[in-house]
């Protein structure tokens, strides 16, 4: 065949069935596309779109209930949707490799990571017992893990996400695979960890020749490593183009709700979708002259305490101290949205724990509306009359509902406890115009939390908070477990109800663009330190800390999007 | 509002969807059923009065008269075993929810506040386990004395740490989840957070070890008995049924012991099934 050098993986009018109670569902329909040596394509969707189930087709990692009944997959001139397992064991890992979106429970537990890859290596007959080790180091400086003795040495939960990622690379390369597999493969890591993990795959793409298929619901991260795009909509490729087409010429309407929705650097919250959010004509809320929250010098530390039972008898316990987070000072004004961004175990989650009067501080204060509340233990804080005032949206919208509860019960919950009536006429009006304020549907008032879509849910968690009529509102990461285009309305809707109800907030994110939108000041930290704080425009257009700069140049961003914007 | 009406709806529901997909949970269904009617209702349609001896009819076989044949003392073994349930179940009843609710509610302490709690409650479920748990049971009759309450207390001491392992390790799980801290945000107290909050989400496992508790339990009623600690002949029980029976199988009476024998293992094999049921049941995840 001709086309046999060329391209090394086609894909041609796919569809997969699954067989449910519900009688055959078809996941995917129709989906074409040819990758060739050292490109890497991006399968781009939301939850849902088929993205995976197309992906984990190429290797029939199907479950079994599914079935591949049209379509055909050709790999190397070979049509691999119809090879017996035999030789499907044998492509995968020797020619197809994959990485997955949670590296730590990828990788067996009980085993080193050393251990990982000399079985691949002797299993696939790459090396024999005299130059086994040289080939490992040589493995694990290809993705450029240094410490070559600590790293094999270690078991997987040893090492840090992004480490983990690059073994799991690195057993990829083991077996010199051509294609390799990654399914959101930087999901739950760091920005900055993202980038260092995403420039591996490109260069090796780019030096080895190594063909990638990249799934992402990220656009970002598509648009700044992918040369060709693929984007599904349930089950269904909307839109096929290569790089260049893709920002100039993208047609369908789903492509462009996704790169609207996409953050960007300049992007203001409502150009997240196309029709533009009714709340602009609300006035911003005045912002008050005396700050309404202030902390000053606030500080949490851990403390381990080890040592046998003798020891605590006679209180001679080793004491091991761990820090949080170091004093920090920032103030929040009423009607102000300060953002705080910082990546994993920067201390944002523990500030926000302290602030929200979860969390007993170390040391410092905390003073709301000129009462010192870290002086009030956060037992007490309970049935303290400035509980409903503070109030908090937490980032797991499923995690945060009680599962057993209807949507009812659980916005009507605060008003039960802190509320002023019992009254059941009362609630139910209060509860019903709080779910019109957040935009949910009445019918869904004796819905279960799993009845619900993931944005459905994060607006029941906004309803609860606000339910009491706070006056500050920490959002704790709200939006990062929701699809963009969910995240996009949800960002609106937060919006609105600042500039409604001149809310306080303060948004904690490790997204940057995403704070950016909503914040009028910005609060960077690392490693428990607040490294700067200032406006928004200031931090974002010169930032001071080399941290700042370095979280801003990890963000992909989609260089292309203000072409795009203008000529909307 | 009726949103009662729609819940009870939903349970109906679930009950006809489990039963068709699980031909093994519709039978202990079932039987499950067939011992609670027979527990309340047995003592008013036995063809005969339990305790009422005729030496006439002395260890006849199992006839259209007696079915389960009569005993040494011409007493009908049907009758016995029939009434015989409402006791044994009761026993057991009264034994599991004791330990369920001291259980659980230590289990949760130590699971929610941790520290000294987790230590003390911790060590005590580990010394009852210490002890094998019959003997223990044994024990605590012998020394109590011998009357139905100490029964059920000694079958209830001994299933406690079961109850205390599991709803321990739990709310340690439903503890981190941010439900919880959402409910503390509500205003909820840390304990009644605790009690309304977090305990119905451990109920699923809970649930289960109740119905295999009820097996064990009425086991333990009735190995008790058949070694003559516990309730007393001539009062009709399990354990005494196959107690006073076993003399007779060396002269071939086999029915004395039979009968009981098999309503007794169907009675642990059945509460054994239906936890996995009701788990279900319980789980409202599952219930789609």
């Amino acid at each position: 065949m001709y086309t046999k050098e060329k391209k090394l993986l086609s894909v041609n009018k796919l569809a997969i069935d699954f067989e449910t109670k519900k009688g055959t569902v078809r996941a995917v329909e129709n989906v074409s596309f040819d990758l060739q040596k050292g490109e890497i394509i991006a399968l781009v969707g939301e939850s849902g779109s088929g993205k995976s189930v197309t992906a984990y087709s190429i290797l029939n990692l199907l479950d079994a209930n599914g079935s591949m009944p049209l379509g055909e997959i050709i790999y190397d001139g070979m049509p691999i949707h119809k090879a017996t397992q035999a030789k499907l064991k044998e492509i995968r890992g020797r020619e197809i490799s994959m990485i997955f979106q949670n590296p730590m429970s990828t990788l067996n537990p009980i085993r080193k990571v050393g251990q990982h890859l000399r079985d691949m290596i002797r299993n696939h007959g790459y090396a024999s017992w005299s130059n086994i080790e040289k080939e490992i180091d040589k493995l694990l400086k290809q993705v450029e893990i240094h410490d070559l003795d600590r790293v094999k040495n270690a078991y997987p939960f040893e090492l840090s996400g992004g480490m983990c990622q690059r073994v799991m690379i690195a057993l990829a390369l083991a077996c010199r695979s051509r294609l390799l597999i990654a399914d959101e493969p930087t999901t739950g890591l760091d920005v900055t960890t993202q980038k260092s993990i995403m420039d591996l795959i490109k260069s090796l793409a780019k030096e080895e020749g190594l063909a990638v298929i990249l799934i992402t619901h990220d656009l970002g991260i598509a648009a700044e490593y992918c040369d060709k795009f693929v984007v599904m909509e349930k089950g269904k490729v909307v839109e096929s183009n290569s790089r260049l087409d893709f920002f100039s010429k993208s047609k369908h309407p789903y492509t462009k709700k996704l790169l609207l929705a996409t953050p960007s650097k300049e992007g203001k919250v409502e150009d997240l979708t196309l029709e533009k959010p009714s709340y602009l004509n609300i006035s911003e809320p005045e912002i008050s002259e005396k700050p309404l929250l202030v902390v000053e010098g606030l500080r949490k530390t851990f403390i381990k305490k080890t040592g046998s039972f003798l020891s605590f008898v006679k209180g001679k316990e080793k004491r091991e101290e761990f820090i949080a987070v170091k004093e920090s000072s920032f103030s929040i004004y009423s009607g102000e949205c300060v953002g705080l961004v910082g990546g994993s175990g920067s201390g944002k989650s523990t500030t926000s724990r302290m602030l929200a009067r979860l969390d007993d501080a170390s040391a410092g204060k905390i003073i709301f509306d000129g009462v010192v509340i870290s002086d009030i233990s956060s037992n007490d804080f309970i049935k303290h009359p400035y509980r409903k005032d503070i109030q908090m949206v937490f980032q797991d919208p499923t995690g945060s509902l009680n599962p057993r509860h209807t949507v009812f019960d659980l916005i009507a919950e605060p008003l039960k406890r802190l509320g002023e009536s019992f009254n059941k006429n009362y609630l139910g009006q209060k509860v019903e115009s709080l779910m019109l304020q957040v935009g949910l549907p009445i019918e869904f008032m004796t819905r279960l939390p799993h009845q619900l879509s993931g944005g459905q849910k994060a607006r029941v968690g906004i309803a609860r908070a606000i339910a009491l009529n706070p006056k500050f509102l920490i959002l704790d990461e709200p939006t990062s477990a929701l699809d963009v285009s969910v995240q996009a309305t949800v960002l609106q809707l937060l919006e609105k109800l600042r500039r409604e109800l001149g809310l306080s907030y303060l948004f904690v994110s490790h997204d940057l663009h995403v704070v950016k939108m909503l914040s009028q000041r910005i609060l960077v930290m690392k490693e428990g330190v607040i490294v700067e704080q200032g406006e928004t425009s200031k931090v974002m257009h010169s930032p001071e800390h080399s941290y700042t700069k370095q979280l801003m140049s990890s963000i992909p961003i989609i260089k292309e999007k203000l072409a795009i914007e203008a000529a909307l | 509002m009726n949103s009662q009406t729609i819940k009870q709806d939903n349970i109906a529901q679930q009950l006809r969807y489990l039963v068709g997909q699980n031909l093994l949970s519709s039978i202990s269904l079932i039987l499950f059923g067939v011992y609670v009617f027979i527990a309340l209702t047995g003592s008013y349609w036995v063809p005969y009065d339990p305790l009422e001896s005729n030496t006439t009819i002395a260890l006849q076989g199992p006839s259209s008269q007696h079915f389960f044949g009569t005993d040494h003392l011409g007493r009908d073994v049907f009758s016995r075993v029939i009434v015989a349930t409402r006791l044994d179940l009761g026993i057991a009843l009264a034994a599991v929810s004791i330990s369920f609710f001291v259980g659980t509610f230590l289990g949760a302490l130590a699971g929610y506040y941790g520290g000294w709690y987790e230590r003390l409650i911790g060590r005590l479920a580990d010394i009852v386990l210490a002890f094998p748990l019959f003997v223990l049971a044994m024990g605590i009759v012998a020394v109590m004395g011998n009357s139905l309450i100490n029964v059920i207390y000694a079958t209830a001491i001994i299933n406690i740490p079961f109850y205390i392992r599991i709803s321990r390790a739990e709310v340690s799980l439903q503890r981190d989840r941010q439900y919880v801290q959402a409910a503390l945000l509500s205003g909820n107290s840390h304990f009644r957070t605790l009690l309304f909050h977090i305990l119905p989400n451990c109920l699923p496992n809970l649930i289960v070890q109740i119905s295999i508790n009820m097996g064990w339990a009425i086991l333990n009623a009735a190995g008790l008995s058949f070694i003559g600690l516990g309730v007393r002949p001539p009062v009709a029980e399990w354990g005494i049924l196959v107690a006073e029976g076993a003399d007779y199988i060396i002269s071939g009476q086999w029915w004395l012991v039979l009968f009981p024998g098999v309503v007794l293992m169907l009675a642990v094999f059945t509460f054994n099934l239906v936890g996995d049921t009701l788990r279900d049941l319980a789980d409202p995840q599952k219930r789609k």
